[in-house]
């Protein structure tokens, strides 16, 4: 492939995955309210469209229209620059995410993701782990108490719940033998016995999902684990002194998080684009079907957990992570490791 | 060609985060200098052909470490610095100290490690390789570095606790 068409396959790749993922955000939040709406025994939006489906759509307008109000006491700089931060973290991660396996379109082959890096999952974990700063310093330059209180607990807990996290996924790379998340995916072809899925999960990484489960959680604070946006306590946490667009970013760069996350978890545990071993073969090789429909239902259960769970006191939130989680990931990453180690 | 360009341009983004870090009166700014420096820092390890030690860079420094750091300062609510008669002295002998050691190292560098520059790719960079050179060339200082993070760890876990009479009291000593 020359220069040129690897320019031009990149940027439409690029083109295409920022495109999808910013829909994905507006309808996630849409099915989120719609749900939880339902949970509660109520419609949700449906005056915006059919279904409330155009309330994406009316938001997006109603946050570019809304008054920028930048309050007289903070630190501006650092105010302009924290939700910034925030988002270009949150949308770098899609980079690296494989949807599919090679396509090849007109004579030109390419992987269905922006880049295969052989270090793709340490790329995530190092651009969420930036992410941080985003939250810790709109807390602390709004220069308010209770933005300040959200920076603080949103950062403890996102760097208390990384450790457990990279910690779920070790186990998962000892068994694949590459941080590529292709070759992650790959690894996990085949099946058990003709019927159960070679999927991680179930190839002793069970303990490790649910890790990965409660961690991710933790990380993109969402309920119960949303204490820095707390707003019975909180009004509304490290983002109480933005408006308009400002907001928004905090908002998009929160739900494209989830989607990152979600993403991940079909990735490392689920088998990615492989589907079920069973059923009519064309349904097998759908290319991105599979996938969009294991990270859909990652998705749902992130907004039904929302809907059903109240939320951690903050000494549980800490004690769950440092003294049940942290020691639950070691013990699954000693085993694995030896497991794999009797095995040859 | 554009290899060295770059190289450059990460080596000129991570001196300067480290001059602003210096100049920078809120500590707040200092820190966040220190995150440049370090991604850069990644950088120029990415364009070694170490790209796992440039993710690692990022991870444990500029993620880890250097949000502590921000994390301390936000909570202790630490001011401005204050400039007086000391640091100005202390600016006027610095400066000049500072030039002059770091060039008698360069001097050192330059005349005794030969002046070939390494390749891209000619030191180890992908994982399986580093993690065969820690865990079996150089095994023994690995353990050496891990009981010494241990003891570290064990101290301040000693210095956090609070006094066992506190404890039984229930109070703050």
């Amino acid at each position: 492939m020359g220069v040129g068409t690897f320019i031009f396959v990149s940027v439409i790749k690029i083109v295409v995955a920022v495109v999808i993922l910013l829909t994905a955000v507006a309808y996630t939040v849409w099915l989120e309210r719609k749900v939880v709406g339902h949970i509660q025994n109520r419609w949700g939006p449906t005056r915006v469209g059919p279904f409330g489906l155009l309330q994406p759509l009316a938001d997006g307008i109603k946050f570019i229209f809304k008054e920028d109000l930048t309050p007289p006491h903070v630190y501006k700089s650092l105010y302009i620059a924290a939700p910034m931060i925030a988002l270009t973290c949150a949308l770098t991660s899609i980079s690296v995410i494989p949807v599919g396996n090679w396509v090849t379109v007109s004579g030109i082959s390419t992987p269905l993701q922006i880049t295969d890096l052989n270090i793709g999952l340490l790329l995530i974990l190092g651009v969420t782990s930036l992410g941080v700063y985003g939250v810790a310093l709109a807390g602390w330059s709004s220069n308010s108490k209770y933005s300040l209180l959200g920076g603080l607990r949103a950062s403890a807990q996102m760097v208390s719940y990384e450790i457990a996290l990279g910690l779920s996924l070790v186990g998962v790379l000892i068994l694949a033998g590459s941080f590529s998340l292709h070759e992650i995916v790959e690894a996990q072809a085949g099946t058990f016995w003709g019927f159960i899925p070679r999927w991680n999960m179930f190839q002793g990484q069970f303990v490790a999902f649910f890790i990965y489960l409660m961690a991710a959680y933790a990380e993109t604070n969402r309920v119960p684990f949303d204490l820095p946006e707390a707003e019975t306590e909180l009004v509304a946490g490290y983002h109480t002194e933005y408006s308009a667009m400002k907001f928004a970013m905090f908002f998009m760069a929160e739900y494209a998080n989830m989607i990152t996350v979600a993403c991940l978890a079909t990735i490392l545990f689920l088998g990615g684009w492989k589907g079920l071993p069973y059923g009519p073969a064309w349904l097998q090789d759908l290319p991105v079907f599979w996938f969009v429909l294991k990270v859909f239902c990652f998705l749902f259960l992130y907004i039904w957990v929302r809907g059903t769970l109240p939320r951690f006191r903050y000494d549980q939130l800490m004690a769950f992570g440092w003294k049940f989680l942290l020691p639950l990931a070691i013990a699954n990453l000693v085993i694995t490791a030896l497991v794999v180690a009797l095995k040859g | 060609m554009l290899h060295l360009i770059l190289f450059l341009l990460f080596g000129l983004v991570c001196v300067a985060g480290a001059v602003n870090l210096l100049v920078q009166r809120h500590p707040i700014s200092s820190a966040l200098s220190l995150v440049v420096v370090m991604g850069a820092l990644a950088a120029e390890y990415l364009l070694l052909g170490a790209e796992f030690v440039a993710a690692v860079q990022v991870i444990v420094y500029a993620g880890a470490v250097m949000v502590l750091f921000v994390f301390v300062i936000m909570l202790l609510n630490a001011g401005e610095e204050e400039r007086t008669q000391g640091s100005r002295v202390a600016m006027l002998i610095g400066i000049p100290g500072m030039l002059v050691g770091s060039l008698l190292v360069a001097w050192v560098l330059i005349q005794h490690s030969g002046t070939r520059s390494a390749a891209v790719g000619e030191l180890p960079g992908p994982p399986k390789t580093l993690g065969w050179l820690l865990f079996h060339d150089y095994l023994l200082p690995f353990e050496v570095t891990s009981i010494l993070v241990l003891v570290a760890i064990m101290g301040a876990v000693v210095l956090a606790a609070r006094p066992e009479s506190a404890q039984r009291t229930g109070r703050e000593s």
